[in-house]
């Protein structure tokens, strides 16, 4: 077992993971507040040693469509980015969601609108969660909260899109990707044979051996009924992954009255708002979502029951906060907290949100 | 002479490639597409390449090329090839690796990917299908309509005030120092379907080589789209595309034969 402490940026973190978890190639273009990732890659040459590809691409673009490219032909290959790039995207996502490929996308995200702020948002959420592009489709979503979870889900990510031959994202933000922590990184492992690859998709596009029949990886049919067969397929994929991959934290849920439910770098904030108000005496808990989609939304349907209010804090507008609704459908109070702009909120705001939004102090 | 006889080895003077299946083609009477299919598939065999081939398909009329080469294929976003193409060679260098383009899906929405795939020196083949027009969606200006051409979005024929001017990428892509090979072609008679498939051959020989990228130019005929029949099609090419789209190689590093 590896258990050499490092201490490492977020971004960081990403891309000495990717190297260990045998990812194949990295595509992608620089953008605030995540360029570390390519200019570390870039630095530790992965192809001396791993053969790991690293390109920087003419834009989002191109490099999400090198992403379906190079998965598509069975290999693990990711692209980073920040909110207005991860919108450019949005094509190639759908493209490879109605393809079947699996691919890693990570959002560290910044505030918008637009060119917005190069400061940490979390309002791509619903980008990030109600698929972004065109069609009815959905992304495996994690978000990290600490530079530990950004490397441990890079494998994570990969083994979750191959599983299920889909696209899956870390859903990061500015502050998880920038801040510095002790971390331990995984194991290395060896990027895949070609006899693994294929074994494992025997879908890839690789060459046509004279066993099979070729394949073809396409979103487009232009019959409606075999169309229709092919998305209730995904859908069906979709109840599988709702069904067996939903991850998340609680902390202190069992004797509190009040819950918090926050995700990455928010939940982060909210433990310390926790502890102050359990300092007060307040009984409260954290509820944190880990996949964002699939959304925990039985399991805090279930851990809510009894308590006397939920407090949704985010940095957006109020965007998890619907899902939270949704599963809780009218059974507890629920209320968001959020801060807008490229600001993070400190502990104390978000205790003094319970106060005054839940506990009408 | 039986049919024994006709079909027996020593009088066999054209077969289909077998890589090409029995799939009906969607394409019109006339259209170029068919023709290149065939030259692909047979280069591909000849080469040797038939469990080593990826073919990237764009968005376009030949969006289905895919059903008719029976072949690995990626489909890709209108565009997108080009960055397709580029990962699939990287991550796996011995296979051959060709995109297949219409001229909306390479010199409009796809300009930025085609150029910068070609600038890397990406190892692919950009085979290039220029009909000067958008036959798939119904016949609209393309960016390579000529001055004067009428289609359904310049139905007065393009005006350069409103429309700009014709786009050469082919004579750009050879400017790049990233291309090896790049050639403009045509498929209208026996003497220039032999031409264009040597060029052909030799995009995917340089690729598989490591030479650079390459781009083989087809000056194509749309005689839906332009409204005219297959024969009056190839000679309002003749006339007035081979004018503005001059064949012959524009650049040529490879030392290949
Ligand atoms: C993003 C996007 N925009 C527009 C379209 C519609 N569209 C499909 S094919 C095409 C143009 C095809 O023309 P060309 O590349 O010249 O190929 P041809 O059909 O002439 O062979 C367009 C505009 C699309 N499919 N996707
Ligand atoms: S519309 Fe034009 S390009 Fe398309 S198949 Fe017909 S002739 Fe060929």
């Amino acid at each position: 077992m590896n258990n050499e402490v490092t201490l490492l940026k977020g971004n960081e973190a990403i891309a000495y993971a990717a190297i260990r978890c045998g990812a194949d190639a990295f595509f992608g273009y620089p953008i605030t507040p995540q360029s570390e990732i390519i200019e570390t890659l870039s630095l530790l040459k992965p192809w001396e040693t791993t053969g790991m590809v690293v390109v920087q691409a003419e834009s989002e673009v191109a490099s999400i469509n090198m992403v379906y490219g190079g998965a598509g032909a069975g290999k693990r290959v990711f692209t980073t980015s920040s909110s207005p790039g991860v919108a450019l995207m949005q094509e190639g996502i759908s493209f490879m969601a109605g393809s079947e490929i699996p691919g890693v996308i990570v959002n560290v995200q910044r505030g918008g609108p637009g060119l917005g702020t190069i400061q940490p948002s979390q309002s791509d959420y619903f980008q990030a969660t109600r698929g972004g592009g065109n069609g009815d489709y959905n992304v495996i979503v994690l978000a990290p909260n600490s530079v530990q979870e950004m490397a441990d889900f890079m494998d994570l990510a990969f083994t979750l899109a191959f599983r299920y031959r889909n696209p899956a994202m870390i859903l990061s933000d500015g502050v998880i990707g920038q801040m510095m922590e002790k971390v331990v990184l995984p194991e290395q492992k060896p990027r895949r044979t070609e006899e693994q690859i294929r074994k494992e998709c025997p879908w890839a596009t690789i060459g046509r051996t004279k066993d099979r029949q070729p394949n073809i990886l396409t979103s487009l049919e232009l019959k409606p009924e075999i169309m229709e067969a092919r998305n209730i397929h995904l859908q069906e994929k979709y109840a599988t992954i709702r069904e067996k991959e939903v991850r998340y934290e609680t902390i202190n849920c069992e004797d509190a009255d009040y819950l918090i439910v926050a995700f990455g770098s928010a939940a982060r904030i909210s433990e310390k708002s926790m502890e102050i108000a359990r300092g007060k005496g307040e009984k409260v808990g954290l509820f944190r979502p880990i996949t964002l989609w699939p959304f925990p939304e039985r399991q805090l349907a279930e851990i809510a029951k009894g308590k006397k209010g939920i407090l949704v804090a985010e940095i957006n507008a109020g965007q998890m906060v619907e899902d939270v609704r949704l599963a809780i459908n009218g059974a507890v109070p629920v209320e968001h907290f959020g801060r807008l702009g490229g600001i993070v909120p400190d502990p104390q705001e978000i205790v003094e949100a319970l106060e005054t939004k839940m506990m009408r102090k | 002479m039986t049919e024994n006889d006709i079909i027996s080895p020593e009088n066999l003077v054209y077969k289909k490639p077998e890589l090409m299946n029995d799939t009906p083609m969607h394409y019109c009477p006339g259209c170029s597409h068919g023709v290149v299919h065939k030259l692909i598939a047979e280069i591909i065999e000849e080469m040797g390449m038939e469990e080593k081939t990826v073919g990237v398909s764009p968005v376009g009329c030949a969006v289905f090329a895919y059903r008719y080469l029976d072949i690995d294929w990626q489909e890709a976003a209108h565009g997108r090839a080009p960055a397709l193409a580029t990962a699939i060679k990287r991550l796996w260098p011995d296979r051959l690796v060709f995109t297949y383009q219409g001229d909306g899906d390479l010199a409009c929405i796809g300009t930025a990917e085609t150029i910068h795939a070609l600038n890397r020196g990406e190892h692919i083949a950009i085979i290039f299908i220029n009909n000067a027009i958008y036959g798939m969606t119904g016949g609209q200006m393309a960016p390579t309509t000529l001055i004067g051409q009428k289609t359904s979005t310049c139905p007065y024929g393009r005006d350069p005030e409103l429309h700009g001017y014709p786009l050469n990428i082919t004579e750009i892509a050879s400017t790049l120092r990233g291309t090896c090979y790049v050639s403009r072609q045509s498929v209208d008679t026996v003497g220039s379907i032999l031409k264009a498939k040597k060029a052909i051959r030799k995009a995917f020989e340089a690729s598989m080589k490591g030479l650079g990228s390459s781009l083989v130019e087809i000056v194509s005929t749309c005689n839906s789209g332009w409204k005219l029949s297959p024969a009056e099609a190839n000679e309002w090419m003749r006339e007035k595309m081979f004018k503005e789209y001059v064949k012959g190689d524009l650049k040529d590093t490879t030392n290949l034969k």
